[in-house]
């Protein structure tokens, strides 16, 4: 979707301005969002390409003026509200009215700890063989889902090279909307500055994204 | 609506937090009475977030490197597999790419889409690189953000910009120092900050105060 989060390119949102010794979280609050989202995640609630989706579809003034952690929250609670494992009433009364829905892996405790603590696996078997090979010229498509995609704006309808190939993946265009893994062969593909920002763009730049190669055409 | 002016008026921010403080508890009872999650099993990946990953991590991998070519060129052809053998190391998931600086060029990783990091190598990331300004000028600006962060390459370096848009997860590998030969790796280690990691920054020179 084109929403507010795609920001690569974007002006007007001013310095990045670093914090020093900046702690792990703000408040309480933002380590228990972390630790809900990663639990109910695992327990089988939703995979990580349907949580993003639910934070890109905050309202963009929501999306812009909350906190990442906020963000996360108002996520989390609307993706478990619509995928039925809490209701609204619930939320209205702060406790559990409704009865449970069962959870794919049941319930998070503490033996599932050492699980999340390694980063899932989205490597697949290859369905079909690679299109492209390192050295080809590809353009990125000018297509515009309005559900989740990894193909940011700035680089659709622009020419880059690929670079190297990562194997099969997981497709979150796919996974996000809960439409199963359609693994795809995935690419780096390098721009030129010049190539996605005009003639005066800095020379000495090139920007790569991870590409997906429904996301790309011969060049 | 001014997100900005949100964050910074402390008196506003006060009473915004507690709302959201009330909401988020809500939600864990909520998730509790229905059993979908232990409580102190919350508390657990909390405690594992930040006792478990951190920099030391991509720092100890950062040294390795500087000092074993053979471990170098493992890790820059299959960045996984060479941390893997390291059994100090948290366990890492297997899409990580390292990519490594030289005279002629530097590399710079962004997520402009969301907030992808490499959290087993540097940690939970800090709130500049999921936030707006980042994620917006690194892929159109890199010389610019780094400006704000005191950073001035030369001229005639190449950028190379990763943008995090699918599992994938880049660590930059940056130039050891000058002035540390014959270092141990822990010395080195000492040495790797988490925006050198990140390409946003230098390692700390041998000598200088930190």
């Amino acid at each position: 979707m084109n929403g507010v989060h795609d920001m690569g390119g974007m002006d007007g949102f001013g310095k990045v301005e670093p914090e020093a010794n900046e702690p792990m979280f703000h408040t309480e609050w933002e380590a228990r969002v972390l630790a809900m989202v990663r639990a109910m995640g695992a327990a089988g609630a939703f995979n990580i390409d349907t949580s993003r989706f639910y934070r890109e579809t905050l309202p963009p003034p929501v999306y812009l003026s909350s906190s990442y952690y906020k963000k996360w929250f108002l996520g989390l609670e609307d993706l478990l509200i619509d995928k039925g494992y809490i209701a609204a009433r619930d939320v209205a009364a702060g406790h559990a009215v409704e009865p449970a829905k069962p959870l794919k892996h049941g319930k998070f405790t503490l033996d599932d700890i050492e699980r999340i603590m390694v980063r899932g696996r989205f490597g697949r078997a290859a369905p079909a063989p690679a299109k492209f090979k390192a050295g080809d010229r590809v353009r990125a498509r000018n297509i515009h889902p309005a559900t989740h995609t990894r193909l940011p704006r700035y680089v659709r309808g622009h020419v880059g090279v690929v670079e190297r190939d990562h194997g099969c993946h997981v497709f979150p265009d796919s996974a996000a909307m809960e439409a199963g893994e359609n693994p795809q062969w995935l690419y780096t593909v390098v721009f030129d500055g010049a190539e996605l920002w005009g003639p005066d763009a800095d020379p000495t730049v090139k920007i790569s994204i991870e590409a997906f190669e429904p996301y790309l055409e011969t060049a | 609506m001014t997100g900005h002016d949100h964050d910074h008026h402390h008196d506003h921010d006060h009473s915004e937090l507690s709302e959201t403080e009330l909401r988020v508890r809500a939600l864990e009872t909520i998730l509790t009475e229905k059993g979908y999650v232990d409580p102190a099993a919350l508390d657990a990946i909390i405690q594992a977030y930040e006792t478990k990953i951190g920099p030391h991590n991509g720092a100890q991998v950062v040294a390795k490197a500087w000092s074993d070519p053979a471990f170098k060129a493992a890790l820059l052809a299959d960045a996984s597999k060479a941390v893997s053998t390291l059994g100090h190391v948290s366990r890492v998931g297997d899409h990580l790419v390292a990519v490594e600086n030289t005279p002629q060029r530097h590399n710079m990783v962004v997520c402009t889409l969301c907030s992808c990091y490499p959290w087993e190598m540097l940690g939970l990331p800090p709130v500049w690189y999921k936030a707006a300004p980042y994620r917006s000028r690194a892929v159109k600006d890199p010389r610019g953000v780094l400006a704000d962060f005191g950073v001035s390459l030369p001229k005639e370096t190449e950028i190379r910009v990763w943008d995090s848009t699918a599992e994938t997860r880049f660590l930059v590998l940056p130039m050891r120092p000058a002035g540390t030969d014959g270092w141990s790796e822990q010395q080195l280690a000492d040495l790797v900050t988490r925006d050198s990691m990140i390409g946003t920054g230098f390692p700390k020179t041998p000598g200088a105060p930190s």
